[in-house]
Order: structure tokens, then sequence, then C-alpha cells
């Protein structure tokens, strides 16, 4: 469980190792503010090693793509397996992000 | 994560559809608690089940979604004071409850997010997943434990 980030191309991609859930949110949402205060304003989330989400997860990442778009960033999804698309349709959040299948397409297409 | 031990117990119990299989755990009101309470569960409730894996999503959803309510909600991370989780695996399905030691609450206050007005909260959801994962949600009338019923197939 925890995430570690890189830079390509001026695009930030955060990578989860593990569950998305309460217990480690703020850790995921610190460091994206942290990036975000270094000047970087585009990030990717890679979900590829992700099995699920909770409900505090996902008010993380909508939390962090706000800070993100009031500073005129943004920050898109990737990776996520069949159950967490379906999760993040049947929250609807899939109108609020870009959603890519890989981490690599997401940054092509950034 | 924190370095705790957490020991799930099963026993066989009856079951109005036959003989069934209790799992129960008692964690504490710590947060960090919480992954490794749903893997321990999951795996115990889903053991030699074929095909297990959206079963197994649900399952995890919904377990973290219910200690983490007990845990933040029911108990406000009091550590004196625990959550008890027993799984009844039946034949047809699983039912899981989920107890803490808090005053309970009134799940009908619990705002819908999926009005469109709610949709970029930044909390709300977790009735609404467990509600949307599973295929029943009952809480006893003091609102501290709740049953999550989901059918195995």
């Amino acid at each position: 469980m925890g995430f570690s980030d890189s830079r390509q191309n001026g695009v930030v991609v955060v990578r989860a190792e593990g569950q998305l859930i309460v217990g480690n949110r703020h850790e995921l949402k610190e460091l994206v503010a942290r990036r975000l205060a270094a000047g970087d304003r585009r990030f990717v989330i890679d979900f590829t090693n992700t099995g699920y989400i909770d409900s505090s997860g996902l008010g993380a990442l909508v939390t962090m793509s706000k800070q993100a778009r009031e500073q005129g960033g943004e920050v898109r999804i990737a990776g996520l397996n069949d159950d967490l698309r379906a999760l993040f349709e049947l929250t609807k959040l899939d109108t609020l992000f870009t959603i890519s299948d890989t981490a690599d397409q997401a940054l092509a297409a950034f | 994560m924190a370095s705790l031990r957490l020991c799930v117990r099963r026993a066989p119990v009856e079951d109005p559809e036959g003989p069934a299989t209790a799992v129960t755990l008692r964690l504490p009101s710590d947060v960090d608690c919480i992954e490794e309470a749903v893997a321990l569960l999951t795996y115990h409730c889903t053991a030699g089940v074929g095909g297990a894996g959206r079963l197994r999503f649900r399952l995890q959803v919904v377990l973290a979604e219910a200690i983490a309510n007990a845990i933040l909600r029911g108990n406000c991370e009091c550590a004196e004071k625990w959550v008890d989780v027993r799984a009844v695996l039946a034949v047809s399905e699983i039912r899981v409850h989920v107890t803490d030691q808090g005053p309970g609450f009134d799940p009908l206050r619990i705002p819908d997010p999926d009005c469109d007005d709610r949709v970029g909260a930044s909390n709300g959801r977790g009735l609404f997943l467990m509600r949307h994962l599973a295929d029943a949600v009952a809480f006893n009338p003091e609102g501290n434990s709740v049953c999550i019923t989901l059918r195995r197939t």
C-alpha cells in the first residue's frame, strides 16, 4: 500500500500500489498538493495495481481534481479494472474525470 | 498499516438454508486496520468459491465502507471501543453484520449522492455504495449495526 510518483513530459504520474481507502487517502492528497505547490498542473493517477477504492478514496480524488482545476490543472485516471470502472460509472465520477485504459494512453492524450 | 494481529474465527452454525459457517473478527477503532481486516474477511468468505471475482470486489467495498463507518462515525475512533464483524456463509448468500459501540444513526438522513448537484461532492458516497453493491442492507433500530447481504450468484 502506497504511492509513487514520477514526472513524464510535464505530467505527474502517480502510481497507486494497492487500495485507495480511508486509511491512506491523505497520503495521496498530500502528494498531489505538494506537486501542485511546486508548480505541476497535470496529473495521471494510475490504478493498475489497485483492487478496490472506497468512498473516502473516491472523495479524495474529487477533492484533488477540484484543487487542480482551481489552479488551471487537471487530474486524470488510468488503469481501472472492470469493477472499478463500473464503480466510477455508478457514482457518475466518469463524468468528472477523463479515464484511460493505461497510464501510457493517458500521457499520450494529455 | 498497524502491526496488530487480527484474528478470524470460524465456526459451524445452523442457518435456515442448512449448515453454514460463521466467520467472526473483532478489530480496534483504527482506520489503519481496515485494509487488513477486509483482506482477511474476504479471503475467509470467498475461499474455494469459483468465479468469485465480482463477489469478491463487492464484498471488499461494502466491508471497507461498513467498517470505516463503524470506526469513524460509530466509535468516533475511540481507542477503547471495538468493531465486531460476523459473516454467515450460507448456501446461497453471505450475510455480514458490522456492529460498533456508538450511539447509532438514522440512515434515512443521509443525502443521496446520485443527485446531480452532489456528484462532485467530496464525501457522502459510503451508504450509496453499500446499497448499490449489496443485495440488501438493513440497520438495527439503534443504528449501530448493519446487516449486508450479498447473494452468491
